[in-house]
């Protein structure tokens, strides 16, 4: 067996060592033909067809009719490739896409990221997954089964994992429609569902088996379409290779920057405030008509209508309460650009003492969520089925978090190496001689990049740019003057982070009905085929529904993705390491924890966030995409008072907990 | 299978290493976290210390929390005969 393993892993070094080499040689391949004149729009459909057929063939060779194949790949991936595919399962379109981004327009408050997506593998470790490889089953509400006993755990377990992964699986298709829509030209509907073709082959034939080794050549594309461009960029601007170490002195620049920018006594200073000044009278100017317009009602609207000419009336607001909420959001707006820049690395911004300490309790209970959250979303904790060994599983927690950290450890570098360069470069540049990647940009996507001469001087001033997060990784290649072809690379990383969350989540969702619900539940006598084409026609469907729900494109993905946090962790976490750590939980307790974590979460989301229309006030100041931090204490509580209650666990029960904490329990010395 | 005093013993130092490396974890993003304005004022390399935790220095400290605890725990399994039979 250790034979074959070793020569199984030699194997897998051999192939994906041939695969990476394959890949950038392709792409000198596609930057030669550039020069040779290839047009960008066939560029950009190389790349989508050559790394959607990648993946279909990888998915197409790794077929399989096995149950432990198709659940947990047969429990032999080694630790390093589990962790690349781990890297790739995590990492979605908003890391890799929005996660430079948000860097860029929040500063050091949009760190609560970068260290919850990270920090949350120090509790898959140390919890979680050396236990759950011990317990050794197919799916995590298996572990709540088997551990509180009886079907209620399992099913809680099961609607809990299909709530949060159906929530992310949503933004992820979301992302592959529009990555799809913007390098081919297609509608983001069709892109919903080409995209959806993509996640499907690699999946359908192969289940868990397939996914892993699509993962592990998914995050090879990633890793590199994310590395080159910051690499040259930073070469542009720190004669460094190595951003994430030199940046520091860029950091100190742009800080000297937003303080001349700030100033109105600089020349800079001023003309930035010139601008301001517009924004505040504007603001003024929308104030003084909402007022007329609670004086005057429709009356006051239809001679206001009248004086324009019909190209304007047009884009008039049509009744009362269009109006009313047209200019509220005018008045909101133009009093934000009219504010000062903010300071790039000083945390927890506010207006006086009272606001910033809001804002750091919300930071710090951002992160805990992200933490907690990473340490219980289903489709992560999965991963650690399908190492050989606990020793493995171990391991691959290590390299599960290296390879991320790659990532997040150079998206604040890039954020500050871009913003550099819009206030050194951009800012002060003359309109009439914009850079060639400010005007392709303006002309693609006004949400993107918007930039108006508001005062008039024909120079750039920062106040009269206005960026969408989602620039700073698309715009990079062109920032630091690559060719077209990394363009593209680019956009294939992104549509590979997205398409490998997807794939995850999906097989999280139709293994936890097609295992949990129908095997464990419905027919525990299905034969083996029975199972399968169970499995593979519920992939099929649930991925069908969530390609439907996005193409509704329903609103603010931002919200989903962190709602899925913060319930995943109220739900899971308190009975995940409970049920190890604490032999005397039982299912009473698991249950009343996890419905009660679960219940005080959606309770203060449905609360708190506006799109519900309550509004009531909130706890402590937090904010609703933080209702975690009072879920996972109540999840806690819950465990502990219910078990406490209610008679110990069975013997039988007991035993299995010592089962999952000592790797070998039969003692071999 | 009877667990022994050994085995306890084993799982007893399993949860101290556990606590000790959730301790630095807490220290680590919490507490630097709490106190980033005031860290702010040191600079390390260029970066003001506050805002380097949070972007780099936390994620490297947490990769090397979980080598270590795996390399750690690899060892105690071989150390108290818990260890998986099939291991090269």
């Amino acid at each position: 067996m250790a034979q074959t393993q070793s020569a199984f892993n030699a194997n897998l070094k051999r192939y994906y060592s041939f695969y990476t080499g394959g890949f950038i040689a392709f792409v000198i391949v596609l930057a030669i033909l550039e020069q040779m004149g290839l047009p960008n729009k066939i560029i950009g459909y190389v790349f989508l067809l050559a790394t959607i057929g990648l993946y279909a063939g990888i998915g197409i060779m790794s077929r399989t009719a096995d149950i432990a194949e198709y659940y947990v790949a047969g429990r032999k991936v080694p630790a390093f490739f589990n962790g690349m595919a781990t890297g790739a399962d995590w990492m979605s379109a908003a890391s890799f896409i929005g996660m430079a981004g948000t860097l860029y327009l929040t500063g050091y408050d949009g760190l609560a990221f970068i260290m919850g997506w990270t920090g949350g593998y120090v509790l898959v470790a140390l919890f979680l997954a050396p236990y759950l490889r011990k317990f050794g089953q197919f799916t995590i509400p298996d572990f709540l089964g088997a551990r509180y006993g009886g079907n209620l755990p399992r099913m809680i377990g099961v609607a809990a994992a299909i709530i949060c992964s159906f929530t992310y699986v949503i933004a992820q298709i979301y992302g592959v429609g529009l990555i799809t829509a913007r390098f081919t030209g297609l509608e983001f509907g069709v892109g919903v569902f080409v995209g959806l073709a993509g996640i499907l082959v690699c999946s359908f034939l192969g289940g868990m088996r397939a996914v892993t080794w699509t993962q592990v050549a998914q995050y090879v594309i990633l890793i590199v379409a994310y590395m080159i461009p910051v690499v040259w960029l930073s070469m542009k601007h720190t004669d460094s290779p190595i951003p994430q170490i030199s940046y520091g002195y860029t950091l100190q620049k742009v800080t000297a920057l937003e303080k001349e920018l700030n100033d109105p006594n600089s020349t800079r200073g001023a003309a930035e405030a010139s601008v301001r000044k517009i924004y505040l009278e504007r603001a003024a100017a929308a104030e003084a008509k909402l007022k007329a317009l609670e004086a005057g009602g429709a009356e006051y609207l239809a001679t206001e209508k009248a004086k324009l000419d019909e190209s304007a009336q047009a884009s008039f607001p049509a009744d009362v309460a269009a109006a009313k909420a047209a200019w509220t959001k005018d008045v909101s707006t133009n009093k934000a650009k009219a504010g000062p820049v903010k300071a790039h690395a000083e945390p927890f911004q506010g207006k006086d003492e009272a606001a910033r300490n809001t804002a750091r309790l919300n930071f710090l209970a951002l992160v805990f969520c992200l933490m907690v959250g990473t340490a219980s979303l289903p489709h992560i904790l999965m991963r650690y089925y399908t190492t050989p060994s606990v020793r493995e599983a171990r391991r691959s927690v290590g390299w599960s978090l290296f390879f991320i950290f790659l990532l997040y450890f150079t998206a604040p570098a890039l954020a500050v190496l871009v913003k550099f360069d819009i206030y050194a470069f951009l800012v002060g540049s003359s309109f009439a001689d914009l850079p060639a990647w400010v005007a392709n940009w303006a002309a693609v996507d006004k949400t993107l990049m918007a930039i108006v001469d508001i005062n008039k001087d024909g120079l750039v001033q920062l106040a009269e740019i206005t960026i969408g997060g989602d620039l700073i990784v698309l715009a990079t290649p062109e920032i630091a003057g690559l060719p077209y072809v990394i363009a593209g690379l680019v956009a294939a990383g992104g549509l590979a982070a997205a398409l490998s969350t997807a794939d995850g989540l999906l097989l999280t969702i139709a293994n936890a009905l097609s295992h949990d619900v129908y095997f464990k539940m419905i027919d525990p006598n299905a034969s083996t085929t029975r199972r399968l084409a169970i499995a593979k026609g519920l992939l099929l469907v649930v991925a069908l529904l969530a390609a439907y729900v996005t193409s509704l494109k329903p609103g603010d993905i931002l919200f989903l993705v962190g709602a899925a946090f913060s319930l995943a962790a109220s739900a899971f976490f308190p009975a995940l390491v409970l049920g190890v750590f604490w032999k005397r939980a039982n299912q009473t307790g698991a249950v009343i924890g996890m419905l009660g974590g679960l219940a005080v979460c959606m309770f203060y989301m449905y609360t708190t966030y506006p799109f519900f229309g309550v509004n009531a006030p909130q706890w402590f100041g937090i904010n609703p995409i933080s209702a975690g931090i009072f879920g996972i204490p109540v999840g806690f509580l819950g465990v502990i008072i219910g078990s406490l209650l209610t008679p110990a666990p069975s013997r039988e029960v007991q035993e299995l907990v010592d089962h999952v904490r000592y790797p070998n329990l039969e003692g071999n010395t | 299978m009877q667990v022994t005093e050994r085995m306890q013993e084993y799982w007893s130092r399993n949860l101290r290493i556990t606590a000790i490396l959730l301790a630095i974890w807490f220290v680590v993003t919490y507490v630097a976290s709490f106190y980033a304005r005031e860290l702010n004022e040191i600079t390390v390399l260029g970066f003001p210390l506050g805002f380097y935790m949070g972007a780099q220095g936390s994620l490297v400290i947490y990769c090397v929390i979980i080598a270590f605890y795996a390399g750690y725990m690899n060892r105690l399994d071989r150390t108290y005969g818990v260890h998986e039979e099939d291991e090269d």
